[in-house]
C-alpha cells in the first residue's frame, strides 16, 4: 500500500463526518471512492491534504505513520488535490494559478512569469487548447477544471485525487483526462477518484471503495461487482425503493410553454412545455446553462428573448415578483446562500415570500398566523425541528431544504423549479423530497427539476431537457432516459446539435 | 459562457502591444492627468510653474506613502480606515518623547514600532479573532486618535528646537529637487518592483483574489492578511515622522479624512474593494490625479466646498466606468 489510512475518525460538533476508517490505495491503481453526500468523502480527502486533522487513526505512506499538518506538508509528501468546488484566483493568470503551489514555496525572490508560461503551456497542452497568459477568470468552467487539473499534474505527485473532475466536463474532455490519468497509472501513481457517475468508474477504475454516514462499507476490485451493488452499498438499501412510481398516463395539456427564451449571450433559443402532473427534469453540465433557463423564466435574470404561456395567459416577466405573483417560485442551488435565512426562525422563512398573508391588521406580522402556516405546511412536508421558532440554521440539511420548499408552498404556486433540489441532503430527506415532489405534481403542481446527479434525474424526473451550452441538445423520456444518452446530449459535437434540436420540436 | 467569449481567449495572446497598452488603467490615467496639464496651463498662468508643480507634488507625496499601504492591504482583500489617525499617532508620540528629552532619531523609530504595534493589533483581531477590517480599523481610527488628543490636550506640540539634520528629512532639497519627492519616489519604484516582480507580495494578490486557492496551494493566507495590515500602518507611521519634519511640529488632528483620499485614489488606480488587483503605479497616479484636480481647482479659485464635491464624482466615474468596462471582457 502506497497509502493507508487505518481507523481515522472526525467530528465536526456532534456530527460524526468519519467514523474509524480503513482507506489504502496501492502505486498504480486508479481507486474509485463512491458515496452519497455526507458519506465522509470529502473528509477524508481533506485529511489527506492536510486541510483537516482528523481527530483520532493513522495516517502511513510507504508503512510510515505521517502526520500532514498542511497542503503544503501534503505537497511535500507528493498529494496531489483536484478539487470539487473549483478554487482558482481569477484576477491572475492561467499559468500563476498552475504555478501557485510552487510560487509558495520558491526559494527565488523574483517571478519567473516567462517560465511559468512556457511550462504552463507545455502541461496544458496534454489537456486542451488553453493559453496559459489568460486571466484565469476569463475562462470557460469546463476550461477552468481543466486548469485545476493541470494544476495538479505539474505538482509531480505519487498520490493524485481527483474529486468529482467530471461534473463541468464535456465528453471528450472526461475521456482525455480518462487517458491521462491511465498513462499516471503507468507511471505508478496512485489515483484516488471520486465520482458518482457507475460508468465513469466501471470504465476506468481498478478498484472501489463505497463510503456510507462516515464510514468504510466495502472495497472490492471493479472486476468483481457490478455498478448495482455499488449503488446499493452507497444508499444501504435496495435501489428500487429510492424513488417513487412514475406517471403511468401523462396528461395532454399544457401548463407552461416557454418558446425561443434567450437572453443574447448564455442561453439561446430554449423552447419546451411543461404537461400538467409531469415532473421535468433539466440536466447538462456545470456552466452549461441550466440555472440561468430557469432564472430567465423566473424574471431572476434578464432573459429578454422569447415568450413564456402560463396556463393559456402570456407572461410579462421582468422580475421575481411578478413571477411569484402568477405562481412560480424557484428554489435555489445555493441553499445557504439564497436559498433560506440561515438565522432566522422556521416560521418567518416559510413565510417571507408573501409575508402580508400572515399580517394582521395595519400590516403587522401576526406572530400566531405566521406560526399557524408554519405548522401546517411543516406537517405537510414532515418537517422535524424542535420549535418554530428555532433558527434554520439549527436543522439537518434535509429539514433545511424542506423549509425552502414549505416558504415556496406557502403561496400555493402553480409551477415550483428546484436546482439541486437534493444537494447535501441525506438518503432518507432525499427520498422524502422525491415524494412530496411526485405529490405535488399528481395535485396538479407542475415541478422543474435540474439536477447534475444523474440517477436523481432519471428515477425521479418523467422527462429531461438536456441542455448544453445555453441550448437544449435533446429531450429525453422512458426507456431513453439512460446516463449515457443523457451525457451524450449533454457534450455532443455542433453537427449533431441540428438533429437534436429537431427532435424538440416533435 | 458562450461562443463568443471562447474565441476571444483563443486570440487573447495575439492582441497587440497597443491594444494591450490601450486596455490598461494607468494608460488612461495618464492621458486623463496629461489633458488636465494642458488645460490647466492655459487656464492658469500659475499652473505649469515650478514653484506649484513642487508644491503640488510635496502635497501629494507623503500621502502616496499611506497610498501604497493601502493599496497592498486592498490587494490582500482588507481595508483600512485607521490611516490618518496612525498617521497622527505616530506625530504625536515622537514630539512627545521628543519634547521628553528623547533623541528625535530615537523617537521617531519608537513611534513607527508603535505604529506597526498597531497594526499588528489589528491583525490580530481580523485574522485571529476573525472580525471584519472594516469595524477594527474604524474602532482603531477612533481609538488612535482618542489617544492623540488625550497625549496632547487636543493643541499641536511646537517642536521648536528640532534639530535642522532632522528637519533636513521634511525641508531639505538634493540639488532642486525636495528630499520628500526623493523619499517618495525611490519607496514607489521599490514597492511597484516588488509587487508586480516578487514571489513574496505575488502572494498578497493570490490571497486577495481567491484566498482558498491560495490556501489550496498551501499560502498561509491569515500571515499574509496580518503583514499586509501591519504594513499599512507601519508606512502611516513612516508618513508621519516625514510630517513632523516638515511642520516641525506634532499635530494631534492631522488626517482626518485622510482615509477617504487614500482609499479614493488606491481605487481610481485600479484597487479593487474586493481584492486580488491593483498596481502601485496605477494608484500613485490616482494620488496624482486627485492632487492635481485640487490645485487646480484652488487656482481657479473654486471653493473648497466645491472641491469635496468634484473629487467625489470622480472616484464614482472612475469606479463606474471600471465597472463597465470589466463586465463587458467577461
Amino acid at each position: 500500500m502506497l497509502l493507508q489510512i487505518s481507523g481515522v475518525s472526525k467530528s465536526f460538533g456532534a456530527v460524526h463526518a468519519l467514523s474509524g476508517v480503513d482507506f489504502g490505495v496501492r502505486a498504480g491503481e486508479i481507486h474509485a471512492l463512491a458515496g452519497e453526500n455526507g458519506a465522509g468523502k470529502s473528509t477524508l480527502m481533506n485529511i489527506i491534504d492536510g486541510i483537516l486533522q482528523p481527530d483520532d487513526g493513522r495516517i502511513l505512506i510507504d508503512g510510515k505513520p505521517v502526520k500532514i499538518a498542511s497542503p503544503t506538508e501534503a505537497q511535500r509528501l507528493g498529494i496531489g488535490f483536484v478539487h470539487q468546488e473549483i478554487a482558482l484566483c481569477d484576477d491572475v493568470s492561467v499559468a500563476e494559478n498552475i504555478f501557485m503551489s510552487a510560487t509558495n514555496i520558491s526559494k527565488s525572490f523574483l517571478m519567473d512569469y516567462a517560465g511559468q508560461r512556457r511550462k504552463a503551456g507545455q502541461v496544458l497542452a496534454r489537456l486542451c487548447d488553453i493559453d496559459p497568459a489568460t486571466r484565469a477568470g476569463d475562462l470557460s468552467i469546463s476550461s477552468q477544471q481543466l486548469v485545476e487539473i493541470a494544476k495538479a499534474l505539474t505538482l509531480d505527485c505519487r498520490i493524485l485525487i481527483l474529486d468529482e473532475p467530471t461534473a463541468a466536463l464535456t465528453e471528450k474532455e472526461a475521456q482525455l483526462l480518462f487517458g491521462i490519468m491511465r498513462k499516471l497509472r503507468e507511471q505508478g501513481i496512485a489515483i484516488i477518484y471520486i465520482s458518482h457517475r457507475m460508468v465513469e468508474i466501471f470504465d476506468n477504475c481498478d478498484r472501489v471503495t463505497v463510503f456510507r454516514d462516515g464510514r468504510h462499507i466495502v472495497t472490492h476490485d471493479v472486476a468483481d461487482i457490478g455498478p448495482d451493488d455499488v449503488v446499493n452499498a452507497m444508499v444501504g438499501r435496495k435501489i428500487e425503493t429510492l424513488y417513487p412510481d412514475k406517471l403511468t398516463d401523462p396528461a395532454t395539456d399544457t401548463l407552461l410553454s416557454v418558446r425561443g427564451l434567450g437572453d443574447g449571450a448564455r442561453i439561446h433559443d430554449v423552447s419546451f412545455d411543461l404537461r400538467r402532473g409531469e415532473i421535468l427534469g433539466i440536466a447538462g453540465l456545470i456552466g452549461s446553462g441550466r440555472s440561468e433557463i430557469v432564472k430567465g423564466i423566473c424574471g431572476l435574470e434578464p432573459a429578454p428573448e422569447g415568450e413564456i404561456v402560463l396556463a393559456g395567459k402570456t407572461l410579462r416577466r421582468d422580475e421575481y415578483r411578478d413571477a411569484i405573483g402568477d405562481g412560480m417560485v424557484y428554489l435555489s442551488e445555493d441553499r445557504k446562500g439564497d436559498g433560506v435565512f440561515l438565522e432566522m426562525s422556521i416560521a418567518s422563512n416559510i413565510s417571507a415570500l408573501r409575508p402580508e398573508q400572515v399580517a394582521g391588521r395595519f400590516g403587522l406580522i401576526d406572530r400566531k398566523r405566521e406560526f399557524a402556516q408554519a405548522e401546517a405546511l411543516g406537517k405537510r412536508l414532515n418537517l422535524k425541528c424542535g420549535s418554530l421558532w428555532d433558527p434554520v440554521s439549527s436543522l439537518s440539511g434535509g429539514n433545511q431544504q424542506k423549509v425552502a420548499i414549505a416558504k415556496m408552498l406557502s403561496v400555493d404556486p402553480r409551477i415550483i423549479f428546484l436546482d439541486e433540489p437534493t444537494r447535501g441532503v441525506d438518503v432518507g430527506a432525499k427520498a422524502e423530497i422525491h415524494r412530496i415532489l411526485r405529490q405535488l405534481a399528481s395535485e396538479g403542481v407542475g415541478i422543474v427539476v435540474i439536477s447534475s446527479e444523474l440517477p436523481e434525474l432519471i428515477g425521479l424526473c418523467d422527462r429531461a431537457l438536456v441542455v448544453r451550452e445555453g441550448r437544449i441538445s435533446g429531450v429525453v423520456a422512458g426507456d431513453e432516459m439512460t446516463e449515457e444518452n443523457i451525457m451524450h446530449l449533454a457534450s455532443v459535437m455542433d453537427a449533431e446539435r441540428v438533429t437534436a434540436n429537431e427532435k424538440v420540436g416533435q | 459562457m458562450n461562443a463568443e467569449t471562447i474565441t476571444a481567449e483563443g486570440h487573447h495572446s495575439e492582441r497587440s502591444f497597443l491594444a494591450n497598452l490601450l486596455r490598461m488603467r494607468e494608460t488612461g490615467l495618464i492621458a486623463i492627468i496629461l489633458v488636465l496639464f494642458i488645460v490647466m496651463s492655459f487656464a492658469s498662468p500659475y499652473f505649469l510653474t515650478w514653484v506649484n508643480m513642487r508644491a503640488m507634488t510635496m502635497a501629494f507625496a507623503v500621502e502616496g506613502i499611506v497610498v501604497i499601504g493601502m493599496t497592498i492591504l486592498l490587494i490582500s482583500g482588507g481595508i483600512d480606515l485607521s490611516v490618518g489617525s496612525v498617521t497622527a499617532l505616530a506625530m504625536v508620540i515622537a514630539g512627545w518623547l521628543f519634547l521628553n528629552g528623547v533623541d528625535p532619531w530615537v523617537a521617531s523609530g519608537i513611534a513607527i514600532a508603535c505604529c506597526t504595534g498597531v497594526g499588528a493589533i489589528m491583525g490580530f483581531f481580523v485574522t485571529r479573532v476573525g472580525l471584519h477590517h472594516f469595524i477594527v480599523s474604524l474602532a482603531i481610527m477612533v481609538i488612535a486618535r482618542g489617544i492623540c488628543l488625550l497625549g496632547t490636550g487636543g493643541r499641536p506640540l511646537g517642536l521648536y528646537t528640532l534639530p535642522p539634520e532632522f528637519k533636513f528629512i521634511g525641508q531639505g532639497s538634493l540639488g532642486p529637487i525636495p528630499l520628500v519627492i526623493v523619499i517618495f519616489v525611490v519607496i514607489v519604484v521599490a514597492f511597484d518592483f516588488l509587487l508586480r516582480r516578487s514571489t513574496m507580495f505575488r502572494k498578497v494578490f493570490y490571497t486577495g483574489s481567491n484566498e482558498r486557492a491560495a490556501a489550496y496551494s498551501g499560502i498561509r493566507t491569515k500571515k499574509v492578511v496580518f503583514l499586509t495590515t501591519t504594513l499599512c500602518s507601519g508606512l502611516c507611521g513612516f508618513a508621519g515622522i516625514i510630517y513632523m519634519a516638515r511642520f516641525g511640529s506634532a499635530q494631534p488632528t492631522f488626517g482626518i479624512g485622510m482615509e477617504l483620499n487614500v482609499i479614493a485614489a488606491a481605487v481610481i488606480g485600479g484597487a479593487s474593494l474586493n481584492g486580488g488587483t491593483g498596481t502601485i503605479f496605477g494608484a500613485i497616479l490616482g494620488t496624482v490625479l486627485l492632487s492635481v484636480v485640487s490645485s487646480s481647482l484652488a487656482l481657479l479659485d473654486v471653493s473648497v466646498y466645491w472641491q469635496d464635491i468634484i473629487r467625489g464624482s470622480i472616484l464614482l466615474a472612475a469606479v463606474a466606468i471600471d465597472h463597465y468596462f470589466h463586465k463587458r471582457t467577461r
